[in-house]
């Protein structure tokens, strides 16, 4: 029974892990044809990949868009955590099932509502482009990202020690001062938490970019339009890098959200 | 709280102005850009299409009467669930053992080794369907292991371009997904449990049957319900991997007919008729949830606990 699991577990493992190696691996590749034998050797796509102006163009847009998401994000997702969290009023669970909504629903539902609405409100997709890849895009990620930062937020708040602001109120402290120097602290690795999810699931957002963007693609889209002109070696390398950028991105944010200072529960 | 109080201040500090306060930035942000959104969509599908194909706002039910009487759209439907449920098979076949194994076997590592099962998540989605194309493909690397080792002589190809790629790629795809639920579940179950099971002498499989298989069934449900919702959704991988057989799938027949064919009225129809089964179809696996789940979760906060319990694993 035991070494059928563990057989079992392997297989998976080798499932999960194999096609994105094979990914790495033909990022070498030394030849345009992306076929069986591989044949290693080669940085030359990644030399591809840095003379590509409309990939370079894709990476600018896709972390402006992600910086925006993250601002946006926060800005609503924070005092909506906290609205949860703290006051009671009549259509709250209301709120808190709409807010949840881009995150459990398919992708593509929330991406054509989102179009029917800034097309109603006459909202140009590329207003705004160039200085940002487009304003429905950026509200659209920001806004479908707001369940991220609340989830993230509303679950630190619920285990936070609410005596320590009590505490701070009976010693004459206003609401700012106890906020910024005892709520604040408590909960910085959460936002930070909650803002690299954000930034990381932005630059990787499909269905909602597909039908809200302007003139300028983002990286997905970018390589989207390279594999529908049939695979280019040159998708290989910009794979790996993203892997590669991926796995550094979620050490960084396992470790901060094991940050002794939020374990105050 | 000084002496100068004025009556503002005295006005902001009612309970009642504070929450309307508190509320005005997010419930207005999130009326405005998901709950007008949605309604918009709703209202698109109930929108009359001209014979310019200009959208005219008079109310008909014309796109969803369409839609149920074109034998494409419901067959459509219908065969995009089926890939859905196929998907959604195959990956808790290949979840459940990778997470009991992870949560009951491994014990040097285990934080890390479950780190190593969800870290794909986080790559590209784009990369990680992809992938499949050159593993798949005429000339892809099955194709050259089978022909080295004598087993064909052509290459295959139905591998790539067909229901089976797109089943493949995004089993792939939500394996990690449906494990992280069930994951956490399995964890949950006290070793005290099974120990007191295995003291009544009960055998391995009666304690896996009635101890451990009811425990985690509100993780399996949630891992189910996530794969199920997120592949009927998908439109990448049936087009990047599907061949003739993409354009069967629901969400392909959105984009297109939100892109070329230009019907955003049947386009918002089959949309409205999508989320309708998918809204019903959480509702009825929260339902069943909170029958066996002592916490009850939703599966949305579910959704992300389970990414948060990277951080928690790491911790413990």
């Amino acid at each position: 029974m035991n070494r059928f699991l563990w057989s079992v577990g392997i297989g998976v493992f080798i499932f999960i892990y194999a096609p994105l190696l094979v990914v790495v691996l033909y990022s070498f590749h030394d030849s345009r044809i992306i076929a069986w034998p591989l044949q290693l050797g080669t940085f030359q796509w990644y030399g591809v990949l840095f003379q590509d102006r409309g990939m370079l163009d894709a990476v600018a847009a896709s972390l402006k868009l992600a910086a925006l998401a993250v601002v946006i994000s926060l800005g609503v997702g924070v005092p909506g955590a906290f609205l949860l969290d703290r006051h009671e009023f009549p259509g709250k669970t209301l709120f808190q099932r709409l807010v949840l909504m881009p995150l459990i629903l398919p992708g593509i539902i929330t991406g054509v509502s989102l179009l029917t609405f800034f097309t109603f409100i006459g909202l140009p997709l590329s207003s705004g482009f160039p200085a940002i890849p487009g304003w429905p895009v950026v509200l659209g990620h920001g806004t479908a990202l707001v369940s991220v930062v609340v989830t993230q937020v509303f679950a630190r708040l619920q285990r936070l020690d609410r005596f320590q602001e009590e505490a701070s109120m009976d010693l004459y402290a206003n609401g700012w001062w106890t906020f910024w120097h005892v709520t604040l602290p408590n909960i910085r690795t959460a936002l930070l938490g909650a803002a690299l999810l954000v930034f990381t699931l932005s630059l990787d957002e499909i269905a909602v970019t597909f039908f809200l963007i302007g003139r300028q693609n983002t990286i997905p889209l970018q390589i989207w339009g390279l594999l529908r002109r049939g695979i280019t070696p040159e998708v290989n390398a910009i794979s790996t890098l993203i892997f590669l950028v991926s796995v550094i991105v979620i050490v960084v944010w396992a470790r901060l959200m094991h940050d002794p200072e939020g374990a105050n529960t | 709280m000084t002496a100068g109080a004025t009556w503002l201040d005295r006005f902001r500090s009612k309970p009642r102005v504070r929450t309307a306060l508190a509320a005005a930035l997010p419930v207005g942000w999130v009326t405005t850009f998901l709950f007008l959104p949605y309604l918009l969509l709703l209202m698109h599908s109930l929108w009359k299409l001209d014979d310019n194909q200009m959208i005219v706002h008079q109310w008909t039910l014309a796109s969803y009467r369409r839609l149920f009487t074109t034998a494409v759209y419901p067959s459509t439907i219908w065969f995009s669930a089926k890939i859905a449920l196929s998907v959604t098979l195959l990956s808790l076949f290949l979840a459940f053992p990778l997470a009991y194994l992870l949560a009951f076997k491994v014990k040097r590592h285990k934080n890390l080794m479950y780190m190593a099962v969800i870290i794909p998540l986080w790559v590209s989605y784009l990369v990680r369907a992809y992938a499949w194309k050159i593993i798949l493909g005429q000339e892809g690397i099955l194709n050259g292991l089978l022909a080295q080792a004598g087993l064909i002589h052509r290459p295959l190809e139905f591998l790539l371009y067909s229901k089976w790629a797109v089943i493949i790629a995004l089993t792939h795809i939500y394996t990690p997904f449906t494990l992280m639920p069930i994951y956490a579940v399995l964890e949950a179950i006290p070793n005290s449990l099974k120990e007191a099971s295995q003291d009544l002498y009960a055998g391995r499989w009666n304690t896996f049957r009635h101890v451990i298989l009811p425990l985690s069934l509100p993780g399996v449900l949630a891992g189910c319900t996530f794969a199920f919702v997120l592949s009927m959704g998908d439109f990448i991988a049936p087009q990047l991997l599907g061949g003739n057989d993409s354009a069967l799938m629901v969400s392909n027949v959105v984009v297109s007919l939100f892109g070329v064919a230009y019907n955003w009225p049947l386009g918002a129809a089959v949309s409205v008729v999508m989320l309708v089964i998918v809204v019903s179809l959480l509702t009825l696996a929260n339902r069943l949830e909170r029958r066996f789940n002592y916490r009850g979760e939703t599966a949305a906060a579910r959704k992300t606990d389970a990414l948060a319990a990277i951080a928690t694993e790491a911790r413990a």
